[in-house]
């Protein structure tokens, strides 16, 4: 039992170690912009990724139930579905330096997550629920979908300002054109609200078996709910006004600091439902 | 002996007009490159025409003979005197030519350098030689070598990487904020030199459609046939404006003809699509606070020109990389084509002592007819290994000097000494071109 305890926290450590090479590799082609380091940097955080899946396996075997019940687990996930999204993104999008900016973001998490306790504790029966893990994938997912939005957003506003103030140089090289990042943006927000809806209602549907009604007003739901009305504000002004740009840029910037605050924020300053567990 | 050489004019010799005039439309190349086959002075040959130079490629005979044969052939394909041309025509012979082919498809003797279309338009051209037949040995390698010389140059530096001409400048802009050309429009308003040039660089960029506009409307038409685009008439420019994504604008007019607030009602009309305006007029033809409004990209040609300097200075010092790999390069391929001149010599001087050899060989043979299968044999060995041993050494030297000027010696002392005649170097070299 503790062998094997140990062995989901082994994979996770390794998983994080090469996420910090397959960073490094990222941050060293968008300054050098050799192919070569790209394609290290793609393997390395494959491989990562396998061994961080293989972490989340071998924790939901021992722990017995989908291991998103605490934050320790939740950064994981969150940090895995972000890598997961590159490595699709990379599929279909031949855009290199989009791991530049999302593979810090996902070691960051791994480092925070490493910090924390690991252990594995008996399940809470409130989270004992059939629909307490969809609600979860579903809100990460989105979160991580929204993450690449948010990259994008970033990176349309550094090279439109270059752009705009005809400086164009080292940073216009490296980032991709604006075409791309607003249309990368805007099929990322098509992907993520569907999935951050989902997310809501299945935690409603969770809420009332767990505490006998659909919405309790915590700080949470109603900071997801902000959320929620953010991206459905970006997304209507997109489909209807033809938005787009640097105002939808910034939409998804403010969109993705209230996923960060529902998410980090109130589990860490407002006490509510959704405080399960102290961490 | 053959030599490699190349005659032709490019946009640095020669004025649009007068390359023009010498070009072979490419339907024609064909014709033309039998015809210069046809020419005794001269056994392999490849034309390569394109808008910014016109050259024949060859493998000389008689290289004096050929250069003379060659320009009468400009003057008489082209049905132009001699004298109009020959001052703009330049040529290389020998190392220079090998030199001058590699920098050319390279692109480091482009009009604009790095551009990369120039590699493709050689391939073509040498395809055309295959096909007709009209290269051989020389040429075959002398092109493989330049195709492997330009990939070398494209992947060992940069120079292809900067935009350092303004027209550049403003297809890589475009191409940063629109990502790929395709299926977009671009409006050309006025006629410049520069604005045609601007435009003819975005066609090439991918750029789907053109639209026109002058005040004149017969302009637009010449032009629109041109581009082979849209003319629209002058006073519709505003809806031109709301179809189109980038808008290049040259006209001479005092005051400016495209205003902040006409604009910015057009991209309410366009649902913010962004739109790239390129004002190449002096003075402006379009307001500066255009620039301000979202989604709207303003360039002026002194903005473009700072970005193409800015271009220029990297570029320079990739373009010197790039002339060290062909300079190795072209040492490369100059001491092959000095293997192909020593094979033959050694052939002939071979030849000869062989012939020697079988000639005394028979005289010995038939003093003594009484030897026996196995003494003949031994004698036959014998004196085969007595000229190995003889020509050892000097052919071993002969291949290994680097040095021309020495293996020239080398080659000269030798044919001297043992009366090894150009006539019979020449039946040889004939002999492996059938080979071949």
């Amino acid at each position: 039992m503790v062998e094997s305890l140990a062995m989901n926290i082994h994979f996770f450590k390794f998983a994080s170690f090469l996420y910090l090479f397959g960073t490094l590799a990222y941050l060293s082609y968008i300054i050098f912009l050799k192919d070569t380091l790209s394609k290290i940097a793609v393997a390395v955080v494959s491989i990562g990724f396998a061994f961080h899946t293989l972490a989340l396996l071998t924790r939901y075997v021992e722990a017995g139930y989908t291991p998103v019940t605490n934050l320790y687990e939740s950064l994981s996930f969150f940090a895995w579905m972000i890598i997961g999204i590159l490595l699709i993104a990379s599929l279909k999008y031949k855009v290199k330096v989009l791991g530049s900016f999302l593979t810090p973001i996902a070691l960051i998490l791994m480092l925070f997550a490493l910090a924390l306790p690991k252990e594995i504790f008996p399940l809470a029966p409130v989270l004992k629920s059939f629909w307490h893990p969809f609600h979860v994938i579903f809100a990460f997912l989105g979160n991580a979908i929204f993450t690449l939005t948010f990259c994008c957003g970033v990176m349309y506003l550094i090279q439109e300002h270059q752009l705009k103030s005809k400086r164009i140089g080292a940073i216009t090289k490296r980032l991709p054109p604006l075409n791309l990042l607003d249309d990368l943006s805007y099929q990322s927000l098509k992907f993520g609200f569907p999935l951050l809806t989902l997310g809501i209602i299945t935690g409603a549907v969770w809420a009332e078996y767990a505490w006998g009604r659909y919405w309790n007003w915590d700080p949470k739901e109603t900071w997801s709910l902000i959320t929620w009305l953010l991206y459905a504000a970006l997304l209507h002004q997109r489909l209807t006004v033809g938005w787009r740009g640097r105002k939808a840029a910034i939409m998804a910037i403010v969109g993705f600091l209230a996923v960060l605050f529902t998410f980090l924020g109130v589990n860490l300053i407002l006490p509510g439902l959704h405080a399960y567990s102290n961490w | 002996m053959t030599e490699l050489l190349v005659i032709g004019l490019n946009h640095k010799t020669a004025s649009i007009d007068v390359r023009e005039r010498l070009a072979f439309p490419e339907g024609g190349i064909e014709r033309a490159l039998s015809r210069v086959k046809s020419f005794p002075s001269l056994k392999e040959n490849m034309i390569l025409s394109t808008c910014n130079r016109v050259e024949i490629y060859a493998a000389a005979r008689e290289t004096e003979k050929a250069i003379h044969d060659l320009k009468e052939f400009f003057s008489q394909y082209h049905e132009i005197s001699l004298k109009e041309f020959e001052k703009s025509l330049y040529t290389h012979v020998g190392e220079e030519a090998v030199r001058h082919i590699f920098r050319v498809a390279s692109s480091l003797d482009s009009m604009v350098v790095g551009e990369p279309q120039i590699l493709g338009q050689i391939k073509s051209a040498y395809n055309m030689a295959v096909e007709s037949k009209t290269s051989g040995l020389i040429l075959h390698r002398l092109l493989h070598r330049a195709f492997h010389v330009a990939k070398r140059v494209r992947t060992e530096t940069k120079v292809g990487n900067s935009a350092v001409s303004v027209s550049f400048v403003a297809v890589e802009l475009a191409k940063k904020i629109f990502g790929t050309l395709e299926k977009r429009t671009v409006l050309l308003i006025g006629a410049g030199e520069m604005s045609e040039l601007a435009a003819r660089h975005l066609v090439s960029g991918g750029i789907e459609k053109v639209l026109l506009t002058n005040r004149t409307y017969e302009r637009a038409v010449e032009l629109a046939q041109e581009f082979r685009g849209e003319s629209i008439p002058f006073e519709e420019m505003n809806q031109g404006l709301k179809k189109v994504d980038i808008v290049i604008s040259a006209t001479d007019s005092t005051h400016y003809l495209i205003e902040h607030d006409q604009v910015a009602k057009v991209m309410k009309d366009r649902k913010q699509k962004p739109i790239f305006f390129i004002d190449i007029a002096d003075p402006r033809d379009i307001e500066p606070k255009v620039g301000d409004i979202e989604n709207v990209y303003l360039y002026n040609i002194d903005d473009l020109q700072k970005v193409a300097n800015e271009n220029i200075q990297d570029r320079e010092k990739e373009a010197r990389k790039a002339e060290t790999i062909v300079q190795g390069e072209v040492v490369k391929f100059v001491n092959w084509y000095h293997s192909l001149e020593v094979t033959p010599t050694i052939i002939a001087l071979r030849e000869k002592f062989e012939a020697i050899r079988n000639r005394e060989l028979g005289k010995i043979l038939s003093l003594y007819p009484t030897l026996t299968e196995k003494e003949k044999q031994s004698l036959e060995a014998m004196t085969s290994a007595i000229i190995n041993k003889i020509l050892h050494d000097p052919l071993t030297l002969l291949k290994q000097t680097d040095e021309e000027a020495m293996s020239d010696l080398y080659l000269d002392v030798l044919r001297t000494l043992f009366q090894v005649s150009e006539k019979t170097l020449g039946e040889s070299d004939t002999e492996k071109e059938k080979e071949d």
